[in-house]
């Protein structure tokens, strides 16, 4: 018997074996690998070239490279500090006030944001004709308005408010003025900490609650009241707690000594105008998206509720609104991210976030643009990653389950 | 072979990145393009300003307009670029202009690491306050605790920040971009008091939309020379912004002026003529005609003409000479020998 060989098999094996240099390279395989490692040497080569004919390009020029201005004093000061600052403090310091200004305000933007698509994305749908058209209008006029000048609008009209001296004055608790909005201060005493222990708890245990109404819901089909309950335990543990511990609290008040208010909280009007301007900016956006993660679920689910006989209001909150989450959140990842990155218009302004106190006044005390630049940059890459990390991480649960 | 191909391509790589070597001959380059590029201010009274009809003007521009005066033959071949005070070193660093003239302190930090070198001081300045005149405020020690308006970027924001830890006291900074936005922000009171070259105070004060209400308070805390800036490296570049700027106070020192220029560059004493050009060889040692000087006042006056027009009496700032006049008449203007 003899096995019958292709044309290309006898092929082979009559090819001289002497090339062997040749036949490595003609294996696909390994000829992969030699394009994979030229492109790596090309681009190592490359950025290798770029880092240090910069470096060389910045000594002959005669221009200051290093990072040991970090540790130099910066002698300037900063309008807003979360974590303590004297002028005497380091550049490092300004680096991180301007890292965690930037992270609060992104922060309040995302949360805002967040709320006031939700709002008027589902407000879109609404049968009422005047709700549906509040929500349109506000998209179309808020989305097609440049962020800056937004920003720019509503720092405008905080400094339209009456001077220091004559603020607006609530209940001599609240003051409101053209240098900020100024609240009073909770200040815990000795024994507070029970207060924070019980908030703690009552979180915990609505935890199980929740879990627990859901497993009895599936045994028995029984409902049971939730978010009543919740509401009754994150109320009453802590004021029931305040009421024993005999309410070891006290309000600080802001005063007006001197030129401004002192005490209590200040919430400066370039933070409350960029939070202000980005919120209702990118909420415009994530209307949009929540709308069209809305429409993409078949109108046949809606019906399939209604003749379930499952009340309007549950139907979005049970059918509609979690299967338009697999839509929804890849745009919510981007929308994030674009605010995160349109926090830097803050330096039309000048709320002292990243870029207008480290890429700005820094900079030019300091004049290392590279450096600085370089720093700049890699946290608000940082700051996106964790952002997509987090909404990848959400977007796999929302997800629709394939079987 | 292939190993070969492979090495081969690596120096193809390698030499396609080769460093550019860096052009540093300002000089030759002003003259290819026939235009000087200029960094300006966005807007300050007085220093650099743009009229309705596009005219640029001020004691800073009249730098560029000298050095184009010197280099080019005319005054007027000047490009303008206007620059925040964030950008100004940057633009300069990178060869986008080729001189600044921003109403920029020569510090010592900006003069030994940013790779730049100051060519002189045509206006020595200090930083100062003004208030509302409404709060009461007689002297800056009675500032603490209040909110201060500045432009980011400057070296008034170390200023302000060593008087008030000097003085024991505390404010807060609202930084701005530009100084038109400084000046709203003290408008609407977003802050008590605004902090910023004396010169500079004076010509916010007046586009205020009610300049009467508003004080500068007396006291100078800081030293602001301000003046032209040039890449470091660069000598001959840097010799002739210097003298240029030498050129204009030598002309008040000498009292050439633009209107008896030409009569004294053929009839006035030894040292006017030299500075002018019929005797000696200063132009050429600078690599540019010998009549470099009497086309700059020429053109565009001696120092005492530029300060009169833009800054003096002649202009709405009103700002008296002070430490700005001559060295024999009061002041530190002091231009080394033109010989």
């Amino acid at each position: 018997m003899f096995s019958k060989k292709t044309i290309e098999q006898i092929k082979l094996e009559t090819r001289p074996n002497s090339a062997s240099l040749n036949s490595f390279y003609n294996n696909p395989k390994y000829r992969g690998w030699i394009y994979q490692a030229l492109l790596a040497i090309f681009l190592i080569g490359f950025f290798y070239t770029i880092v240090s004919n910069t470096l060389a390009n910045m000594e002959a020029q005669g221009i200051k490279s290093g990072f040991s201005f970090l540790s130099t004093s910066a002698g300037f000061d900063v309008l807003m500090t979360l974590i303590t600052f004297e002028t005497t403090d380091s550049y490092l310091r300004i680096f991180a006030i301007g890292i965690l200004n930037t992270i609060l305000v992104s922060l309040v933007g995302i949360l805002f944001s967040t709320i006031l698509g939700f709002i008027f994305g589902i407000a879109y749908f609404s049968p009422n004709y005047l709700i549906k058209k509040i929500a349109t209008t506000y998209v179309e006029v808020f989305r097609n308005i440049p962020v800056i000048l937004q920003v720019i609008f509503w720092y405008t009209i905080f400094n339209t408010l009456p001077i220091a001296r004559e603020s607006i004055n609530v209940g001599d608790s609240v003051f409101l003025n053209v240098t900020g909005l100024y609240l009073p201060k909770l200040v815990g005493e000795a024994g507070s900490g029970f207060v924070y222990i019980a908030i703690f708890l009552s979180m915990i245990s609505m935890f199980f609650v929740k879990h627990w109404a859901r497993k009895r819901q599936e045994k028995s089909g029984q409902q049971f009241p939730v978010l009543w309950v919740c509401l009754a335990i994150l109320v009453g543990l802590p004021t029931l707690t305040l009421l024993i511990s005999g309410i070891p609290f006290h309000f600080d008040y802001p005063e007006l000594k001197g030129f401004n208010f002192s005490g209590g909280i200040t919430v400066i009007p370039e933070f409350m105008s960029l939070a202000v301007a980005l919120s209702i900016y990118t909420g415009a956006f994530i209307a949009e998206a929540v709308r069209a993660g809305i429409q993409s679920v078949p109108q046949g689910q809606t019906e399939a509720a209604r003749s379930l006989g499952l009340k309007e209001s549950k139907i979005m909150s049970l059918i509609v609104v979690p299967q338009s989450m697999r839509v929804i959140t890849p745009m919510l990842n981007s929308e994030y991210q674009s605010l995160v990155k349109n926090t830097t218009v803050a330096t039309a302004i000048g709320y002292p976030e990243l870029f207008t106190v480290f890429a700005g006044s820094a900079l030019n005390q300091v004049g290392q643009a590279v450096e600085i630049m370089f720093m700049t940059l890699v946290i608000y890459f940082a700051l996106n990653m964790t952002i997509s990390f987090v909404m990848n991480r959400f977007n796999k649960r929302t997800e629709l389950t394939t079987r | 072979m292939k190993i070969k191909n492979i090495s081969l391509g690596l120096a193809l790589v390698a030499s396609a990145y080769a460093m550019p070597s860096f052009a540093a001959n300002t000089l030759e380059n002003v003259k290819k393009s026939d235009v000087l590029s200029c960094g300006v201010s966005t807007g300050l009274a007085g220093f650099s300003q743009k009229d309705e009809k596009g005219q640029w003007s001020g004691l800073d521009v009249d730098v560029c307009r000298s050095v184009a005066a010197a280099v080019l033959g005319d005054a007027s071949k000047v490009q303008f670029k206007p620059l925040t005070a964030k950008e100004r070193f940057l633009a300069l660093q990178s060869g986008e202009v080729d001189i600044l003239s921003r109403n920029t302190t020569w510090t010592h930090t900006r003069d030994t690491s940013l790779g730049l070198n100051f060519a002189g001081v045509v206006y020595y300045d200090g930083a100062g306050f003004m208030v509302n005149k409404n709060l009461g405020v007689k002297s800056a020690l009675e500032l603490d605790g209040a909110n201060a308006c500045i432009q980011a970027g400057t070296s008034t924001e170390l200023a302000i920040s060593d008087f008030f830890r000097e003085n024991k006291m505390n404010y807060k900074a609202i930084t701005f971009d530009t100084s038109d936005q400084t000046r709203a922000g003290f408008e609407s009171g977003r802050c008590d008091f605004l902090v910023s070259d004396q010169s500079q105070l004076y010509a916010l004060r007046i586009g205020l939309q009610k300049p009467e209400n508003s004080i500068v308070l007396p006291e100078v805390i800081s030293k602001e020379p301000l003046g032209p800036v040039v890449r470091q490296n660069d000598d001959e570049w840097f010799n002739i912004v210097k003298w240029s700027l030498n050129a204009s106070i030598e002309g008040e020192y000498q009292g050439v002026t633009s209107k008896n220029v030409d009569q004294l560059k053929a009839k006035g004493n030894p040292g006017q003529k030299r500075l002018l050009g019929s005797e000696g060889d200063l132009g050429q040692k600078l690599g540019l005609s010998d009549d470099w000087a009497y086309q700059i006042i020429k053109q565009v006056g001696n120092y005492a003409e530029s300060f009169e027009r833009n800054v003096g009496q002649e202009s709405p700032l009103k700002i008296k000479r002070g430490l700005n006049a001559q060295w024999n008449k009061g002041g530190i203007l002091y231009s080394p020998a033109m010989r």
